[in-house]
């Protein structure tokens, strides 16, 4: 038997598949991303930047310059002012409250104990559930007349009648925020827990042999470890609630008298509701310089994460 | 400093005091994975123990359960005479430092380094004179405000070591601190990390996989295998006197030869096995003929692979002829070795431990 291999006879043959083609695979992979962009993102944005300067609705979708006049009727407009004013208290709370509940359950996630993937699919479970769904079962939760939570409350003599969530000015902003950040908690915590992870289990073992307690390690080692981490978490979930206008929708349509009107409800409600495009368009644009310096911030976390 | 006892004698008088004291330590993960397997280890006051097995041997679990990061199962952990079971490492008076050297990377060297008094709540002046005393004697003092990042592998392994030191902890624990340095470092570190201890004279128990470590900086060396020490004693005890065929061929490179003769092992190292010419004395060596395959020349030396026939079964053996030695020699020669018979060494074919002497041929 032969067991010393033979020489291949025949040379190298074949010919580079488009597979293999770099030049044309990148272009052509990015193709749908960049119409998609172009399409949903890019257009309307041009659109709005027109209809801010013009007197288009949906009566008359005529294009007419019209200069600012637009943005002197929005400025004039103490629902506009309210409206911002709301957006940015709206989104700091839920945020703060955000970070630091999704710091904590990270921390709880990390820990190991038995049933730990049940307790993980149940923290999941309000980021899973519809946007709609949810805030329609939190409505039924809030109800003036049926709410469940009321129900205990009066049951265990903390209140006497019912409480009307949704029906005092600051009952109602609580209201939005707690069933925002209820819903926005999870994927930040999923985010810090990833960052968390990410640390290696020598520098927490070297925290403990070098006698630091838990406040020490979460001050001193864990949160600057995982401040770019969740930097973005908290920056993702600012663009997300200061763009949001479901559970304020959904739950207050911006009621009661306005209190808990935010920035794109208002734009959706002038623009669509009333039909007045161009002033919608005017109070959309406001969220674009807001969320322009949110993106920077992101991008610059990022690049801090790199250099550790 | 007073003198450790490496042999492990007991002495006349008042017993010494023991450092770090392993009474049938025993770690087990999930009720049925063994790590460490009923260990007893003592070590004196300002010893250098090193423990050395194969990865996977238990020896980093040992180390982690002496520190604190992991409770033993079953036995018990003394340091400086007291039962520490159940405290947490900040309690126990151990540094450690890793093989990652985990250092806090968004801390400076200064930082890093005083970190550890901090946490014990040592006022700032205090803390940055120390960290200031610990950097000089390691000689980082003009690293202080860098970050981990800045520093090479050497200077981090070094801020790691300043920082285990700052606290003047009863013991060292180091595990395998040079194998993220490139082997051109690792012997200067060695010789660093011994000066290092001779200098502070603080108790030393060093993990490493590295026979050539742990024989240059050990005062003794525990040989660990599945979870087991197999031998323990200083440096030359184990390697001229292996308790087992593991350690016997664990240690030296190449490996101890090991021949069988009936339900026995003979063993000799590949130093001792020399053409016969060389080998003084008639009535006290053995000889057999070995059939030489292959020749290894490095640095100096000769390694000589043949199969040895003549002191037992028909066998692989490698001899090593030092550089002085220049007895011609060719592939395919069949050529009489000798041995000493001092440098035999007999194991039981079944247990592998090592028996008395055995009459010199079968």
């Amino acid at each position: 038997m032969n067991t010393v291999a033979e020489p291949r006879a025949t040379p190298p043959q074949g010919r580079a598949k488009l597979a293999d083609r770099e030049g044309v695979l990148a272009p052509l992979f990015l193709l749908p991303a960049v119409l998609y962009i172009i399409a949903l993102v890019g257009i309307p944005l041009l659109l709005a930047l027109a209809f801010a300067f013009s007197d288009v609705t949906v009566g008359d979708p005529s294009f007419d310059w019209v200069g600012f006049r637009n943005f002197d009727a929005i400025f004039d407009d103490p629902v506009f002012w309210r409206s911002l004013r709301n957006t940015v208290v709206f989104t700091v709370i839920s945020m703060a409250l955000t970070i630091v509940l999704a710091k904590a359950l990270a921390m709880i996630l990390i820990a190991d104990f038995r049933f730990k993937w049940v307790v993980r699919f149940l923290v999941l479970l309000p980021w899973t559930t519809p946007i709609a769904l949810a805030a329609v079962a939190w409505l039924w939760m809030l109800d003036s007349v049926y709410s469940p939570i009321d129900w205990v409350l009066r049951s265990i003599g903390l209140s006497e009648s019912n409480v009307y969530w949704l029906g005092k000015d600051t009952l109602a902003m609580a209201s939005v925020i707690a069933v925002h950040t209820w819903r926005i908690v999870p994927l930040a915590a999923v985010i810090i827990l990833a960052g968390l992870i990410s640390i290696p289990n020598d520098i927490k073992d070297a925290a403990d042999i070098d006698g630091a307690g838990f406040w020490r390690k979460l001050f001193e080692i864990t949160l600057p470890l995982t401040l770019p981490v969740i930097a973005v978490a908290t920056l993702f979930g600012a663009v997300l609630t200061f763009t949001d206008m479901s559970v304020v929708y959904i739950l207050t349509r911006g009621g009661p008298e306005n209190a808990t009107q935010v920035l794109p409800s208002y734009a959706f409600l002038k623009g669509i509701g009333s039909g007045d495009l161009a002033q919608g368009a005017a109070i959309a644009l406001f969220l674009f310089p807001l969320l322009l310096a949110a993106a920077v911030a992101i991008l610059r976390s990022v690049k801090k994460m790199e250099t550790f | 400093m007073a003198q450790p006892s490496p042999s492990g004698e007991r002495h006349d008088g008042p017993a010494p005091a023991l450092a770090v004291e392993l009474r049938g330590l025993k770690k087990t993960y999930h009720g049925d994975v063994v790590a460490v397997d009923g260990v007893d280890i003592e070590t004196g006051e300002g010893e250098y123990l090193v423990l050395l097995g194969p990865s996977g041997c238990g020896k980093t679990t040992l180390l982690r359960t002496i520190a604190g990061l992991e409770e033993a199962t079953e036995g018990e952990v003394l340091i400086g005479g007291n039962v520490v079971n159940g405290l947490p490492p900040r309690a126990r008076q151990v540094a450690m430092v890793f093989q990652s050297y985990a250092l806090y990377p968004h801390k400076s060297v200064l930082q890093n380094i005083a970190f550890p008094l901090k946490a014990e709540k040592m006022s700032k002046d205090e803390r940055e004179r120390k960290a200031g005393w610990a950097a000089e004697l390691l000689g980082i003092e003009r690293l202080l405000s860098r970050k981990p990042r800045q520093l090479s592998g050497g200077e981090r392994q070094r801020v790691a070591l300043a920082r285990a030191l700052v606290r003047e902890p009863s013991v060292f624990l180091l595990d395998e601190p040079l194998s993220n340095l490139d082997a051109k470092l690792r012997a200067l570190a060695r010789d660093e990390l011994k000066q290092f201890q001779e200098r502070v004279g603080t108790t030393t128990i060093y993990v490493t996989h590295d026979q050539a470590e742990a024989m240059g900086l050990g005062d003794r060396i525990a040989v660990m295998y599945e979870g087991k020490v197999r031998q323990i004693g200083p440096p030359r005890e184990v390697y001229e006197d292996p308790a087992d065929t593991f350690v016997a061929t664990f240690l030296g490179a190449p490996p101890m030869n090991l021949v069988r003769r009936g339900d026995h092992l003979v063993g000799f190292r590949p130093e001792n096995l020399l053409p016969a010419e060389l080998v003084s004395g008639n009535g006290d060596r053995v000889t057999a003929s070995l059939d030489i395959a292959r020749i290894e020349y490095l640095s100096g030396d000769r390694h000589i692979y043949g199969t040895l026939t003549g002191i037992g079964e028909e066998t692989r053996v490698i001899a090593r002829l030092p550089a002085t030695i220049t007895t011609p020699l060719e592939d395919g020669d069949k050529r009489d070795f000798a041995i000493h018979e001092r440098d035999l060494r007999f194991f039981d074919a079944e247990s592998g431990k090592q028996t008395a002497a055995q009459p010199a041929r079968a």
